[in-house]
């Protein structure tokens, strides 16, 4: 079984804890000038996103977590699973809601996203922190209000309802943060 | 990576300046600034120091983990008060404060204890940092105590793994000795507390090094260490002059370097010599000058005074 050595732990290191996949959020070397050296580090648990703080001595050594992330290119929804393609070689993997999760706010078909796959069945999905969808839903726009501030809700091809200023119209694609879900700008088709 | 320094250049220059100021300080009060190896056959056997290996002409080398033992040779040969800035190494440390090569400044004051030692301390960073600053001392047991409410003297291993639980969560207790649950502690929940410069002195005899033992009271030792707002910034003695004492502190340090399952080392038989033949009563301490920098200078990461890392 792999394993890795408290000397190789770094953010985005995977090892197993307590029977799940976790990443490495922060590692600090921590050791008096005559004492016991230990790494302190926050844990994230891959499965449930829980944050967990750990201390584990200098040498120990931690099992590996058969974990990757790869970037493949969104297909389609089922009704159950959420379909995904390595476009090199056009392996697919389906993902459940969970390992989804939020994400699916922004999930469009054709575009790339990181999926983390444990054993290789996928438990995680990440956006790009930027997406461009078409916006489906909103009330008509006021013309020559760009400058005033005021929002008001604007539906998106992928079923999120967004902020978005007065003026957006049905059909105009905008630029999404997906970290904040915030509107950032109009796109020119 | 770039090719360029990992300090900017202001903070060399301060280097620089601070080296200079040093060299004043010692200067005027009569202590010689030596030069001693960095390569030695024998090394530190502290069982929580690892010192990197060198070769040459087919012997194994250690690169010093601090000038103390050939700087305690001079000493018995009749140096007077001594000082030095070096370089320094220990194996796998790395970090937001550590290095594995490390700046030291280490002196030894002859007719010195610790507590002369420490006043002498507070007068040098004074100078360094160019103002009069306020220091804290409390004895090791006292600071425990305050922090998180336990004494040493009285307590037992299972108590302080308690306080672990509660205290560190995520920390396997049941696996930790004595002293590794007060590293713990002290390093993640009483350093974290500490303000401005806070001198912790009489150490648990179990964590003596390489201190003499307090007459009075022989469950410490007259060790010593600065902190500053929780960093770790020196560690100093009153030296242990008595070469049979020191021989069985090394070769207690080998046999828990062998139980931890890790190599012991080569003891330094011509320090024990020179004990032998005779140490003069004195008191040293080690700085950690990078360390001194990154708080005279208002810096975070250690990476930030060094002029290259790896």
């Amino acid at each position: 079984m792999a394993s890795h050595n408290t000397s190789e732990f770094k953010n985005g290191l995977k090892i197993m804890l307590d029977g799940d996949p976790c990443s490495i959020i922060e590692n600090e070397f921590v050791k008096p000038g005559k004492g016991q050296a230990f790494s302190r580090v926050k844990i994230r648990n891959l499965k449930n996103g829980r944050v967990l703080d750990k201390t584990f001595k200098s040498g120990e050594s931690v099992e590996a977590a058969d974990v990757i992330d790869i970037e493949m290119q969104y297909l389609y929804n089922d009704g159950e699973f959420f379909h995904f393609m390595v476009p090199e070689n056009y392996e697919q993997h389906a993902a459940d809601a969970n390992a989804v999760g939020e994400c699916h706010f922004w999930l469009k078909a054709q575009d790339i996203y990181e999926v983390t796959l444990y054993n290789g069945t996928p438990i995680g999905v990440a956006s790009p922190n930027f997406v461009e969808l078409e916006v489906t839903e909103t009330d008509p726009g006021l013309k020559g209000d760009t400058a005033q501030g005021g929002t008001k809700p604007a539906t998106l091809e992928t079923g999120a309802v967004v902020k978005v200023p007065l003026f957006i119209e049905i059909g105009e694609v905008l630029r999404i943060d997906t970290r904040s879900g915030d509107y950032m700008s109009r796109v020119k088709k | 990576m770039s090719w360029r320094p990992s300090a900017s250049l202001t903070i060399i220059q301060q280097r620089a300046r601070i080296y200079r100021q040093v060299r004043a300080f010692f200067e005027e009060r009569g202590c010689l600034e030596v030069d001693t190896p960095l390569l030695s056959p024998s090394t530190n056997t502290d069982v929580n120091i690892e010192s990197i290996k060198a070769s040459s002409l087919g012997k194994t080398l250690y690169l010093q983990t601090s000038p103390e033992f050939a700087m305690k040779r001079l000493l018995a040969a009749g140096s007077g008060s001594i000082y030095q800035i070096c370089h320094a190494f220990r194996e796998g440390e790395k970090g937001r404060r550590h290095n594995p090569e490390f700046t030291l400044l280490e002196w030894y004051r002859i007719g010195f204890d610790y507590e002369q030692l420490m006043d002498e301390m507070e007068c040098l960073i004074d100078n360094l940092s160019g103002k009069s600053n306020q220091y804290q001392r409390i004895s090791y047991r006292q600071l425990v105590l305050e922090h998180i409410s336990v004494d040493i003297d009285k307590v037992e291993l299972l108590e302080l793994q308690k306080k672990i639980d509660s205290l560190v969560p995520g920390t396997r207790s049941v696996e930790l000795g004595y002293d590794q649950c007060l590293d713990i502690l002290i390093s993640l929940v009483i350093a974290p507390e500490m303000k401005g410069y806070v001198f912790i002195y009489d150490y648990p005899v179990s964590q003596a090094a390489l201190a003499r033992v307090k007459t009075i009271n022989p469950a410490v030792a007259e060790r010593f260490e600065l902190f500053y707002d929780g960093l770790e910034l020196a560690n100093g003695f009153s030296e242990l002059c008595d070469s049979s004492q020191q021989r069985q502190r090394f070769e207690g340090d080998n046999n828990r370097r062998l139980d931890a399952g890790v190599e012991p080392y080569p003891i330094d038989e011509l320090l024990l010599s020179a004990l032998n033949s005779g140490l003069p009563e004195c008191a040293g301490v080690a700085i950690g000058l990078d360390r001194l920098l990154m708080v005279l200078l208002g810096k975070e990461s250690i990476d930030q005074v060094l002029s290259f890392v790896d």
